[in-house]
């Protein structure tokens, strides 16, 4: 019975063995792959879909030109289809190993920081120290926004934008509110959203962005705009403590809740709420008419462009961008919170050297700017405003005047985690769950509860 | 004996390996970090440390914690218990001992429902309550104007959505269980004069416990985890007011990039599984 024995065992442990092996077994990394003897570089970035302006703007002959210019480096656009707030958690999962790490990902300025203080990119210093445009061409102010904690460079800059009011310049005629508009206080943009509800039934005042499902556009275009025109802001940079409780932020809660519970000047929730709250606004209402007024980013009106996802003839005459105002008027009169997106090398890329030649590529100021007219979006470059075709784009002087009164996100790894929590608050208190005075006091207890005491200050 | 034992262990042994590897050691892990600071992002996600109960201090001082045990429960309790196994059990009644069309046809409308996969479910049900969705058009054919349900009860229509989704399988579970049931028994009763009620109450219930609770128990656990369909459905809102214990989990860990956060409210989530399941079998005296 010993042979049947022996069997018995030999069959468990070679079943055993073979599970393992399969189990332990892990796939080829692609990166650092030679494709027909040449390096790969993958670059990641979030793509909106199937009309991607970013898609199609590697696909115009961009990569071919760089590829027959570098013939020992191959370009692979591996694209993520995600949310902002899911793109974010992909790339970071993404970073965490050499064997799924892309050699060159898109990083929005707001969580640049946060990445950097984890050790998922690489500084860049050398390389930018070493590239005459840097210093010469870059828009100063913008290199904060890619600077970590440590004072080191994450990032180049692609893109840069400001946010304003687009209206329809035929509803606020028609309502009887002067063209352009300029309002010079929050008050008169209430006032005009009350009297277009007043006189245009049917027709969405004010939209705002405050689902949040989608994520950093609640804090960055509403809660931000808001509160950086009252006399507070989000973050103390001389005790380096969070402003959890204010006089600015309470004020700005009560706007989100005049325009959604007491005006009822705002979207329907069934809109407020939902993921694609901007692109409906945008690509739906503003075309056919159904909204006057949105708070968005500089780059939203390229969606009526001619080759936009939703063309409007005469844009400009059909069409308007408006400084949002500070809160009494105050100086400097209007305000705009400004960010981007920039392009960041993960610190667990096997291909850095042929990755940085691959951004310098991109940043030089054809490509940059060609990026940034496709996109609607504003130049990292000061050099941009040379090239034709980027500053006698429609709307594009007015957002690039805004520049001048642009204030910035707190620069602290531990952003996300409050914007997180601005986020959820800004839903309810525009949902009616949580009342202007019930918001401040939960800000303060939820960013007190996970940052600690000692991150925290009142005003 | 022993030796039969014996090689009966070694024939399990690949399967033990299978679940050492990918399921034990993984909840080990996920005990272990539910005491970290572990972050998706920023300075935390380099320097792990080990913070004892603080996430866990944190958490029942958490306002928008206990407002999700809340949903939770509620979710539960009108989706699950009262929902998909008190109507699984009365479709299962009503169409016992009809006749086979009838059954089949009754059959594939209900079954149509658990057969979707969630997300497909999600999709219709989002379909049925938005504002210019079905639900919205049959009440206007009255006269009533539309509601933004999704909005407005949100946590109706999330239950709503489950039930719907999930009544199915109650309902074939109790089928097997009354099919079960010796007709003369029941018989008897009748001869012997006892109303239909009667005869439930004393009968068939407590012949078919045992499914009841074996059925409770399957749908509980499996409610305590739905995610897809409230993610997918309100995501949480508006507000939190669907934000049952799943969503908020997925919050903490993806949204606030808090993993080690988002661990310890697993855990609670299983702890409240196992409390629930030890509930029904003590409450039914049946040994699983």
């Amino acid at each position: 019975m010993m042979t049947n024995k022996l069997k018995v065992t030999m069959t468990a442990v070679m079943a055993s063995l073979l599970l393992l092996t399969t189990a332990c077994s892990s796939g080829n990394s692609s990166s650092g792959a030679e494709a027909e003897g040449k390096k790969e570089v993958t670059i990641t970035f979030r793509s909106s879909g199937s009309e991607d302006t970013l898609t199609k703007y590697f696909e115009s002959g961009l990569i071919d030109k760089f590829e027959s210019e570098n013939p020992d480096i191959k370009i692979k656009i591996a694209p993520v289809l995600a949310s902002e707030g899911d793109y974010t958690s992909k790339i970071v999962l993404q970073m965490k190993s050499p064997d799924t790490a892309p050699d060159i990902v898109a990083e929005d300025t707001s969580i640049i920081k946060s990445d950097a203080a984890a050790g998922y990119l690489e500084p860049l210093d050398t390389q930018v120290a070493g590239w005459s445009d840097w210093q010469d061409k870059f828009i100063e102010n913008l290199k904060s926004g890619v600077t970590g904690e440590d004072g080191k460079i994450y990032g180049v800059p692609a893109t840069s934008d400001t946010r304003g009011i687009w209206y329809n310049k035929e509803l606020l005629a028609e309502a009887g509110i002067e063209v352009p508009f300029k309002p010079t206080s929050w008050e008169e943009v209430l006032e005009a959203a009350r009297v277009i509800k007043d006189k245009l039934p049917g027709v969405t005042p004010l939209n705002m962005i405050v689902g949040k499902s989608n994520g950093e556009g609640v804090t960055m275009q509403t809660l931000e705009m808001l509160l950086y025109g009252t006399n507070d802001t989000l973050y103390n940079n001389d005790s380096k403590k969070w402003i959890v409780s204010s006089a600015g932020l309470l004020d700005s809660f009560k706007f989100i809740d005049q325009v959604f519970n007491v005006d009822k000047t705002g979207p329907t929730m069934q809109v407020a709420l939902n993921g694609q709250a901007g692109s409906i606004a945008f690509q739906q209402l503003f075309p056919q008419g159904k909204l006057a007024m949105a708070v968005d980013g500089s780059w939203a009106g390229s969606t009526w462009f001619e080759n936009g996802a939703a063309p409007i003839e005469n844009v400009e005459d059909k069409m308007g961008f408006a400084p949002f105002p500070t809160q009494n008027g105050q100086e400097p009169g209007a305000i705009t919170m400004s960010g981007g997106w920039a392009w960041s090398i993960p610190a667990q890329s096997q291909n850095k050297e042929e990755a940085w030649k691959f951004v310098e590529f991109l940043m030089n100021q054809e490509n940059a700017t060609a990026r940034v007219v496709a996109e609607g979006n504003l130049s990292p470059r000061n050099d941009s405003v040379d090239v034709a075709g980027y500053t006698d784009r429609t709307f594009t002087a007015e957002a690039q005047a805004l520049l001048d009164v642009a204030k910035f996100r707190p620069t602290n790894d531990q952003y996300a985690t409050v914007s997180a929590q601005l986020q959820s608050i800004v839903e309810s208190v525009a949902s009616g769950k949580l009342t202007p005075e019930a918001a401040v006091k939960q800000l303060q207890d939820n960013v007190t509860r996970s940052l600690g005491e000692d991150k925290v200050e009142v005003k | 004996m022993k030796r039969k034992s014996r090689g009966a262990f070694l024939f399990l042994t690949p399967s033990v390996l299978l679940l050492l590897i990918f399921f034990i050691v993984p909840i080990i892990l996920t005990i272990c970090f539910a005491f970290t600071n572990m972050a998706l992002t920023g300075s935390a996600a380099q320097n792990l440390q080990f913070i004892g109960f603080q996430n866990f201090t944190n958490m029942f001082q958490d306002p928008d914690f206990r407002i999700s045990v809340l949903r939770t429960m509620v979710f539960l309790i009108f989706s699950a218990v009262i929902g998909q196994v008190v109507l699984g059990f009365i479709l299962a009644l009503l169409m016992k001992e009809k006749n086979v069309t009838f059954r089949r046809i009754i059959g594939i409308i209900v079954i149509a429902g658990w057969v979707t996969p969630e997300i497909v479910v999600a999709f219709c049900m989002v379909a049925f309550f938005s504002d210019n969705g079905s639900l919205n058009q049959i009440i206007g054919w009255f006269g009533i104007s539309p509601i933004s349900w999704l909005f407005s009860f949100p946590m109706v229509s999330v239950i709503i959505a489950n039930i719907w989704h999930g009544t199915a399988f109650s309902m074939m579970v109790y089928q097997s269980a009354l099919d079960e049931i010796p007709k003369d028994i029941e018989e008897a009763a009748t001869i012997d004069g006892a109303s239909n009620f009667k005869i439930l109450r004393y009968i068939t219930i407590p012949m078919v416990k045992g499914s009841i609770v074996t059925n409770m128990m399957l749908v509980t656990l499996q409610t305590l985890g739905v995610f897809t369909l409230i993610y997918t459905m309100t995501g949480g809102g508006p507000g939190t007011a669907t934000q049952t214990l799943p969503v908020f989990m997925y919050n903490q860990a993806f949204v606030n990039y808090q993993f080690g956060y988002g661990t310890a409210i697993s855990l609670v989530l299983l702890l409240i599984g196992i409390v629930a399941s030890l509930f029904y079998m003590k409450s039914m005296k049946v040994k699983v």
